[in-house]
């Protein structure tokens, strides 16, 4: 595990219910806990550690999300940010350490009908309509009928629900997708990278749209390698090359990176991570 | 298994073919035209007073034959772009079952299948005056068999293809070889004792046996029965193995 982290305790001041521990929050496991996590933790990683083909993907990752919030996943292209998140489903299997989603191992038969996946590719049929996409997805989980007309206005595509897939633009087609798993109205929805290719007004409305399924109690787990989106979660994990270099929320990432721009406060961290290498 | 799932699988895929109308016309019509060019082939044979002419056995196999090719070449290429695109890991996060998906595919072809099967018999009976003992009906009933048995066969041959340049090469290596032994072009009994004991262990020939029986009793034989439960028995076991393909989870 990221051994160079232990060293520094800085405070960590979101409460164990919405927010992530981690690394940083190391500091605080000795001290009795106020605050009792109501349930389960959302995401529960120990040692979490993930080798393909000879390479370590992830390196001993300790985490836990908690429910009912933003969490997001940031970090370069290659920081394993996405089989992170097919860990966290349960596609990925695992070399080592543990994973546990909603109290359960990752990718345990119940947990299939409470998480819910976009991968970074849109996997949606190309060749049938938008509706004929969202209903069949559906018709796999214990949904009402009007669930699929919900999540196709939910994402904005109602005025082209009978368009096919194919007809879409990127965009459009990406938010098919999205659709696909909010139909199943999970417990946990896992989006690899959901806003890239969008306009901007378009990324507007579904950080909006993500902030107000947080409200009613969805938990989101959101990976971006745009530092900017940071600030629409509610606390954030960071990754670099496999490692979690930090858990943390955005006002503690300004913080400890010392500038408001969290672009340049997660650079400011890699470089203090590497400077500690180094020594 | 969940009824509501597998209906649902069935009629996304029979969707997805709705929209590729060129494929649908190549499904009904090909078969039609390629009897009638084995019957034009035959045309002029002199055929002895009681015996059968070829037309009536070659036409009959290639009835149950076609579908078995179609099916098998449709469905290794949805099921690659289904494994491809990325929709197969969405859809094995999910909680449909594993058979349920395979089986939806199985129904939605062999409802195809039996599209097929029925214009290919409807042309061999009544444009080129098919001439055999045994109902139209079993015909059709070996025929989407066969289909099946192709939809089976290329669920899990799509596993072992990356492309679909790959996967239409399975086509030599798993369809060809069982239509050269099924008794087609030369009767099994007069084979080598060696190619008679491979075409002993391919589906095909049991599928192709049961139309020679369907050919020469009215009603349907023992031997018959026998032929339909190996060529079921068969789907079944590739159908297992192919959902041995399907996995949750990757390396």
């Amino acid at each position: 595990m990221a051994k160079h982290l232990k060293e520094q305790s800085q405070p960590y001041d979101g409460g164990p219910q919405r927010g992530v521990r981690g690394p940083d929050a190391d500091g605080q496991r000795s001290q009795p806990d106020r605050v009792q996590q109501p349930g389960p933790a959302a995401v529960a990683a120990r040692d979490l550690t993930v080798r393909r083909s000879g390479n370590t993907v992830l390196d001993g990752l300790d985490f836990t999300v908690g429910t009912g919030a933003i969490t997001g996943l940031l970090g370069p292209s290659g920081s394993g940010k996405t089989t992170l998140m097919r860990a966290m489903v349960g596609v990925q299997r695992i070399s080592g350490g543990t994973i546990e989603v909603l109290g359960r191992p990752a990718g345990s038969p119940s947990l299939r009908s409470r998480v819910g996946y976009v991968a970074q590719t849109s996997s949606v049929y190309p060749d049938i309509t938008v509706e004929d996409n969202v209903r069949y997805f559906a018709a796999l989980f214990p949904v009402p009928r009007s669930a699929a007309a919900e999540a196709i206005d939910a994402v904005g595509l109602s005025p082209y629900a009978k368009r096919r897939a194919a007809d879409l633009s990127g965009g459009q087609f990406s938010r098919v997708s999205l659709a696909c798993a909010l139909v199943s109205q999970p417990d946990l929805l896992i989006l690899d990278e959901p806003t890239v290719g969008l306009d901007p007004v378009l990324r507007v409305e579904l950080w909006d749209r993500f902030a107000r399924m947080a409200e009613a109690g969805t938990t989101l787990i959101i990976s971006s390698h745009v530092m900017e989106e940071a600030s629409h979660c509610q606390s954030l994990l960071l990754l670099r090359e496999g490692r979690l270099l930090s858990a943390l929320s955005p006002a503690d990432l300004q913080r400890r990176g010392g500038s408001e721009d969290l672009e340049r406060a997660f650079l400011a961290l890699i470089r203090d991570a590497e400077t500690r290498e180094a020594a | 298994m969940n009824v509501h799932m597998l209906g649902a699988t069935a009629a996304r895929v029979l969707k997805q073919l709705r929209d590729d109308r060129r494929s649908i016309a190549l499904i009904l019509v090909v078969p039609a035209l390629l009897l009638a060019v084995v019957y034009y082939l035959f045309e002029n044979e002199t055929v002895l007073p009681g015996a059968p002419r070829t037309f009536d056995r070659v036409g009959l196999m290639m009835l149950a034959i076609f579908p078995f090719v179609v099916m098998f070449l449709i469905t290794s290429i949805t099921m690659l772009r289904e494994r491809t695109t990325g929709t197969l890991e969405r859809l094995l996060t999910t909680p449909i079952h594993k058979a349920d998906l395979l089986f939806g595919y199985g129904l939605a072809f062999s409802l195809m299948a039996a599209l097929q099967a029925a214009v290919a018999t409807a042309v061999a009976y009544f444009v080129f005056e098919l001439n055999i003992e045994g109902s139209g009906g079993l015909v059709i009933l070996i025929a989407v068999i066969n289909a099946v048995l192709g939809v089976a066969l290329g669920l899990l041959c799509s596993a072992f293809a990356r492309t679909e340049f790959q996967a239409v090469q399975f086509m030599p290596v798993v369809v060809v070889p069982q239509i050269l032994l099924c008794g087609l072009f030369v009767a099994r009994e007069e084979m080598a004792d060696w190619l008679e004991a491979i075409s002993n262990v391919m589906p095909l020939t049991y599928a192709v046996d049961a139309l020679q029986e369907t050919a020469a009793n009215a009603d349907p034989t023992n031997e018959f029965w026998v032929d339909l439960i190996v060529v079921s028995g068969c789907v079944v076991v590739v159908l297992l193995l192919a959902s041995l393909t399907l996995r949750r989870q990757s390396k």
